[in-house]
């Protein structure tokens, strides 16, 4: 992955890593060549300081990432996405269709799958790799039926006592004449509250783009995750700059403003844990990417599902009435 | 999900307001005495937290309560060199509320409830966790209490100047009236222009009855963002109450001369008849009370539900 020839995917602060990868290769690709120019000792005495520099950069970059550095990262044309994650971190992923009403969102998939031992349902955004797949799952913006479709299919994993997975990577929801008429709001609103009373596990983990309620609407979880370079928001930082700041433009003052990154979320008590990234972010190992989220989803399910459902809902509860700060006028901070 | 989407219509100073539709020229106090209804036209005006509880709710059966709850800046927001406590406390002072939501409790044609209005003039009436809160409050009061609850929305969407923490007040919201749907509460709400964002995507839209004012503008997305996002103009009437009833989406647009008498005969036609000195209707709550007597089995023609609508 990280040996990509092509620069035009990489971020600007990525380019002297991609960079030094590409030196790396073409080195590489010499030992492989008949009669090889370089012996593999040569490659590896050569090799060896570029990756160590390398390393290196990595950390330094990404010691120094802003809140818009991050969101672009969540946004990284490499990233992966939920399907990425579906066929590394999941097996045998069965996916069931439709919302039987209306239609078949493909910005939504749902099915059934196994993450190690447990058998799980998996709902996640689909953002689409190709242009036609893009098109067709409409970039990852869901419409109504999308979230019906979720709702329907999580209420087969309850009455089944199989735990939920979500993952979400969404701008947000679609904001369009057909979503409005068939009623977004009221199906995003719907799969809020009856995620709520769910009787089976709920982990949601946003993977990449956390866009307000089009990502909440598949969001009300026992445990949110998020991994470390993704983002969640009320709003995107350029629909704030927009209103707030009247220009678009002050898109990194906003996204710094509205705090939407992991370690910011975190901090606020919105997120319940943060999921590292490989060095450079999950595109420079997907694959390592999903072994890492598989070990967290199943230590997560693991402590869950030893809980009883009385518990259990009752801990959500309490977990969604805790969060967020404010005081009486009295001025004596509470929860 | 911006609340900014709305400004606000500066009435003219004075004795005499012009409708904003029809241009009428119309004498304040009559207005006021038409529950701020265009005699002309029949516009119906936005509404101030204490209008809504003087034209809706019993005289003198309003109790406030958590009134006292503030917002603290949890994010130190700062836009263009203003910060959130200082717009907090502009909006505070123009309001005369802590936040965009009043809940309490009061009576409907002596029927007590669990109620609770926004201010729009309060930040476009967004959602913080404030907002959240107080909504929960109100729900848990509503199961506590065994009341029907009432809530009447005016909202730009979630609050920006919270962030995510905004967003998740959404989930706070309905986690607290899941509780109250599961253990049998009837919660009603009144859709007023304009309730979009994340309010209409959470607690608006979830009730057990959804109620709108006519023309009020309903939707998921501001009618802005969505002509940007399509590149088309919206159809005329799109997204107002009308269109969402037409599509399915509203149980009744309600004109403000009927709403008390509509409420009354839904609250009746649901629970039944006011018995004085009881108003439980919650059953099978387990621990949520200790109220054994729930509403009757079965259900009694109330004296009210052969009342006409009241004609003003
Ligand atoms: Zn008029």
């Amino acid at each position: 992955m990280a040996s990509a020839h092509d620069l035009k995917d990489w971020l600007d602060f990525e380019k002297p890593i991609a960079e030094i990868d590409q030196k790396i290769t073409e080195i590489e690709k010499l030992a492989t060549t008949a009669p090889a120019a370089l012996k593999p000792q040569e490659v590896l005495a050569e090799v060896g300081p570029l990756k160590n520099l390398r390393d290196k950069l990595i950390r330094k970059i990404f010691s120094e990432l802003t809140p818009w550095d991050r969101v672009r990262l969540a946004r990284h044309p490499r990233r992966p996405h939920a399907t990425d994650y579906i066929e590394h971190a999941f097996t045998g992923f069965l996916e069931l269709h439709g919302d039987r009403c209306y239609g078949d969102d493909q910005a939504i998939s749902c099915g059934l799958a196994a993450l190690g031992p447990r058998r799980v349902l998996v709902v996640a955004h689909r953002k689409g790799k190709t242009t036609k797949e893009r098109v067709a799952a409409n970039f990852g913006c869901a419409h109504p039926e999308g979230y019906r479709k979720a709702l329907l299919k999580m209420r087969l994993a309850e009455k089944f006592g199989v735990p939920i997975v979500t993952l979400i990577d969404t701008q947000g929801a679609f904001p369009g004449i057909g979503a409005e008429e068939r009623g977004q709001a009221g199906a995003i609103a719907k799969s809020i509250q009856e995620m709520a009373t769910l009787r089976v596990p709920v982990v949601s983990v946003v993977i990449g783009e956390g866009g307000s309620g089009g990502a909440l609407g598949i969001g009300v979880a026992d445990k949110l995750l998020i991994l470390e370079h993704a983002y969640y928001s009320v709003i995107s930082p350029e629909g704030c700059a927009a209103i707030l700041w009247k220009d678009a433009e002050k898109k990194g003052e906003a996204a710094k403003a509205l705090r939407l990154t992991a370690p910011d979320l975190l901090e606020l008590g919105v997120v319940d844990g943060v999921i590292e990234e490989p060095p450079g972010g999950a595109h420079r190992d997907p694959v390592g990417m999903a072994a890492t989220l598989r070990t967290a989803l199943l230590s997560q399910l693991d402590a869950l599902s030893a809980l009883p459902v009385v518990e259990l809902l009752e801990r959500r509860y309490a977990k969604y009435r805790a969060i967020g700060k404010f005081r009486w006028s009295a001025a004596t901070a509470e929860t | 999900m911006g609340w900014m989407r709305f400004r606000k219509k500066e009435m003219p100073e004075g004795l005499w307001t012009k409708c904003d539709v029809c241009e009428e020229m119309l004498f304040q106090k009559e207005l006021l005495e038409a529950r701020k209804v265009c005699k002309k036209c029949g516009h119906h005006f936005r509404m101030s937290v204490a209008e809504r509880i003087d034209s809706l709710l019993d005289p003198e059966s309003f109790r406030e309560v958590a009134a006292d709850l503030e917002a603290i800046d949890a994010l130190g927001f700062v836009s263009k060199g203003v910060a959130y406590p200082k717009k907090l406390t502009d909006e505070q002072k123009k309001t005369g509320r802590r936040d965009a939501i009043v809940i309490g409790t009061g009576r409907i044609r002596g029927r007590e409830i669990a109620f609770g209005a926004m201010e729009f003039e309060f930040l476009g009436g967004s959602m913080g966790v404030v907002v959240g809160h107080k909504v929960l409050l109100a729900a848990e009061l509503a199961l506590e209490r065994n009341l029907p609850l009432l809530l009447v929305c005016a909202s730009g969407g979630a609050r920006m100047h919270e962030g995510a923490l905004s967003l998740m007040q959404m989930a706070k919201a309905c986690t607290a009236l899941a509780r109250l749907a599961q253990a049998g509460g009837l919660c009603v709400t009144l859709l007023a222009d304009p309730t979009t964002g994340g309010v209409t995507a959470s607690f608006a839209t979830t009730a057990d009855v959804v109620l709108a004012e006519p023309r009020a503008l309903i939707g998921f997305a501001g009618p802005r963002v969505i002509e940007q996002t399509i590149k088309q103009k919206l159809p005329k009437d799109f997204q107002r109450a009308e269109f969402l009833q037409q599509k399915g989406q509203l149980d009744r647009i309600v004109p403000r001369a009927e709403l008390v008498d509509t409420l009354d005969r839904i609250f009746t036609g649901l629970l039944g008849p006011v018995v004085t000195g009881a108003g439980p209707h919650l059953t099978g709550v387990p621990g949520a009370n200790g109220h054994e007597s729930g509403r009757p089995a079965t259900a009694t023609l109330a004296p009210s539900d052969a009342r006409p609508p009241i004609a003003s």
